[in-house]
């Protein structure tokens, strides 16, 4: 396959408004009726609408964060947390409204489902539209379904694990996750069952001055192995719109599971998403993760090591425009001896674009004979771009093998005139180096996210030479 | 009927605030070989880097002018694309871009054609062979990790691939072995023929002796201030530039 050859795409796919459309939308705000009306719209069982309200006290009580991005500009009385689309959960993909299965379409998900994956699920603004898997799949015992599925159909397994791996005291925007949670997915997969085709969901809003606060909850039992895709886009609208999602992944021992993300949201949106894993003996996390969207972006995702032998290793990329402010990283504890975590993160900055790494590696007493490799490099390509490496590194026994390296770097004038004197305009050098600098991240991800990335990285360098 | 390719007119750059050059002129004709040399600081790379219009390099005056075009101005890939090549003296890496995909993505806007893919890797392949490079480099990322020797060689098997008009080896062969000379030499050889055309920079005459040389032209100061066959270099490797300067 050649990644260096990148087809011309469309940039309006991701841009495509449709009406603002909706079965309901809940006025703006965040009161205790508002919460109280989103349990009614959504028929939440007794315990879920209780929930709720304690999540709403809790995020009363918790001050936004002092550190990082200004998140001044979000007014929660602006945004409206809860709009059902015009279409009820399908499983076929005919059954789903026109305007929004056009949406679907162009961002290529049904003929994705039919040439690469063992399920689907596509959520529009706050409820799932469509979710579908594999007949084998069901045979072997996965369930895979929307999360209002799962909290009706398999309350036990809900209750054990929602929001216990995220609590909602975690910090302010999961406390708000907890009141006002819509969609998402449900996975669970039993003992020793391999999954070997991935299974992804998409997230689309559309609806403006809303927000989006999917759960996705995720159980691969001992001995299973998964790889689960989440995609998630937005056309831009003038105003804010925000995106405080959870997803929680419970990694049984001896388990597997990787999880892979390519963020595109729009440049208006607040993406304030909580991902976490607990990992037990054993067993291994892989994340995967591509942030190209948001105006502001606070996304650390985070492993706990509490088995023997656990490992996790995060592969991440950021790009940061004009306007973008994306503080991205990766938390990991290690709670057990024997474990270990690899983190190869990168950031590319141009236009004043603004990438941060952020990151923490705790080490534990008792997690003896652990290892902890960070690398992140960052690249900007103008002067007046931004790069910052913020590092928290706790480590608590000297019996453990750990290293962090960071580097920053610009695209040199003789690097570009080399690539020149070899035929390629100047835009074309730079996208080249571009790719090359995100390939060892870009090879991690499925092939077509990776021609996704690919042409991500074309469209945001277009008109990048004045 | 010799067919002019290239003809530098009374060329004056300056880097960095100072003059370099100082009035060349230089014509080269289609199925020659040229050698400019000269010592360090005289002029040589600036020569190179002037025709590829590298933007770190700037004409005060003069012109030049490519198959009866004037090129003084066109931007590097304009030139590049005219047909001329330049094989760095310091090849620059590119992590993440194989070589592979590297020269199909140039040789693809070199020629404005579609490359067919499995030709060119076995084109590819057989180039490898003749230049005694490993298979194995076709993969890994253009230059990152290589020896001086490698790269050097790598800059010689774009050349081959992207076959242009004229060909400019910037110090090709400083800081090679002996047989890594002796490949390098091949490659010129397996490159030239009737049409096209060799400008090779240096100041050492190992890399010319399997080579038939038309001219030597003799760099100093800025300008040329001789020009002669194949034994000026002979000439100069006895005795050294000391009686030009």
């Amino acid at each position: 396959m050649s990644k260096t050859k990148v087809d011309e795409i469309n940039r309006n796919i991701y841009d495509i408004k449709n009406k603002d459309e909706y079965e309901f939308k809940i006025k703006k705000g965040l009161t205790p009726e508002i919460i109280k009306e989103i349990s009614k719209q959504k028929n939440d069982p007794e315990w879920m609408a209780e929930f709720r309200l304690k999540a709403l006290e809790v995020y009363n009580k918790l001050e936004l964060p002092t550190w990082g991005p200004d998140l001044s500009e979000l007014n929660m009385d602006e945004i409206a947390t809860y709009v059902r689309p015009k279409s009820k959960l399908n499983n076929s993909w005919e059954d789903v409204p026109e305007d929004i299965k056009n949406t679907f379409d162009k961002l290529g998900i049904p003929e994705a489902e039919k040439t690469s994956l063992a399920g689907v699920g596509a959520q529009y603004d706050s409820e799932v539209v469509y979710h579908s898997m594999k007949e084998e799949l069901i045979k072997q015992g996965v369930i895979y379904t929307d999360m209002e599925t799962a909290v009706r159909e398999y309350p036990e397994l809900v209750k054990k694990h929602f929001m216990k791996c995220v609590p909602v005291s975690d910090h302010k925007f999961v406390a708000l996750h907890g009141a006002v949670w819509s969609g998402g997915s449900f996975v669970y997969v039993p003992k020793g069952v391999k999954v070997d085709i991935p299974l992804q969901s998409y997230f689309r809003l559309n609806s403006p001055e809303s927000g989006q606060f999917e759960h996705t909850l995720i159980i691969v039992d001992e001995g299973a192995s998964l790889h689960f895709i989440e995609g998630c886009s937005a056309p831009k609208y003038n105003k804010v719109n925000l995106h405080a999602g959870c997803v929680e992944l419970y990694v049984k021992e001896n388990a597997y599971l990787r999880y892979s993300t390519i963020e595109n949201w729009s440049k208006n949106m607040l993406n304030l998403n909580t991902k976490k894993a607990i990992v037990e003996k054993n067993a291994k996390m892989e994340w995967v993760s591509g942030s190209f969207g948001s105006k502001i972006s606070m996304l650390y995702p985070m492993s706990i090591l509490n088995g023997e032998g656990a490992k996790t290793e995060f592969t991440g990329i950021s790009f940061a425009g004009k306007g973008q402010n994306l503080d991205n990283g990766f938390k990991v504890v290690h709670n057990s001896p024997n474990t270990s975590s690899v983190v190869n993160a990168k950031s590319i900055s141009k236009n004043g674009g603004k990438c941060t790494y952020r990151s923490l590696v705790r080490i534990n007493e008792n997690a003896k004979n652990s290892k902890a490799l960070v690398s992140c490099e960052s690249l900007m390509l103008d002067d007046i771009s931004i790069s910052d490496t913020i590092p928290v590194n706790d480590i608590q026994t000297d019996e453990v093998e750990f290293s962090h390296e960071a580097k920053i770097g610009k695209i040199s004038d003789k690097t570009i005139f080399y690539l020149m004197s070899r035929g390629l305009s100047e835009e074309d050098a730079k996208a080249m180096i571009v790719r090359g600098f995100a390939y060892p991240i870009s090879k991690e991800l499925p092939v077509e996210y990776a021609v996704e990335m690919n042409n991500l990285i074309n469209l945001e360098l277009e008109g990048a030479i004045g | 009927m010799k067919k002019e390719l290239l003809k530098i007119e009374d060329l004056h750059v300056s880097a960095e605030n100072k003059e370099i050059l100082k009035g060349i002129n230089l014509k080269i004709n289609k199925g020659e070989i040229h050698v400019i040399m000269g010592p360090n600081g005289s002029g040589k790379t600036t020569t190179a880097n002037a025709i590829l219009n590298n933007p770190a390099y700037i004409k005060q005056s003069g012109k030049i002018m490519f198959e009866s075009e004037d090129i003084t101005n066109l931007s590097t890939d304009e030139i590049a694309r005219k047909g001329i090549f330049m094989s760095f003296q310091l090849p620059e890496e590119i992590p993440g871009v194989s070589v592979t995909n590297f020269l199909k993505y140039a040789k693809n806007k070199i020629t404005g054609e579609p490359v067919k893919i499995f030709a060119f890797k076995e084109e590819l392949k057989k180039y490898m062979e003749e230049l005694n490079m490993n298979s194995k480099n076709m993969e890994r990322s253009l230059n990152v990790g290589f020896s001086g020797g490698e790269k050097k060689k790598n800059e010689i098997l774009q050349m081959l691939v992207l076959n242009p008009k004229l060909a400019i080896l910037d110090e090709t062969d400083s800081g090679l072995d002996v047989d890594a000379i002796k490949t390098v030499s091949k490659g010129i050889q397996m490159f030239k023929n009737e049409n096209n055309a060799v400008l090779i920079i240096t100041h050492n005459t190992k890399i010319l002796n399997s080579l038939k040389v038309d001219y030597v032209h003799v760099l100093v100061d800025g300008k040329i201030i001789k020009t002669g066959s194949q034994e000026l270099a002979e000439e100069i490797e006895e005795n050294g530039y000391s009686q030009y300067k």
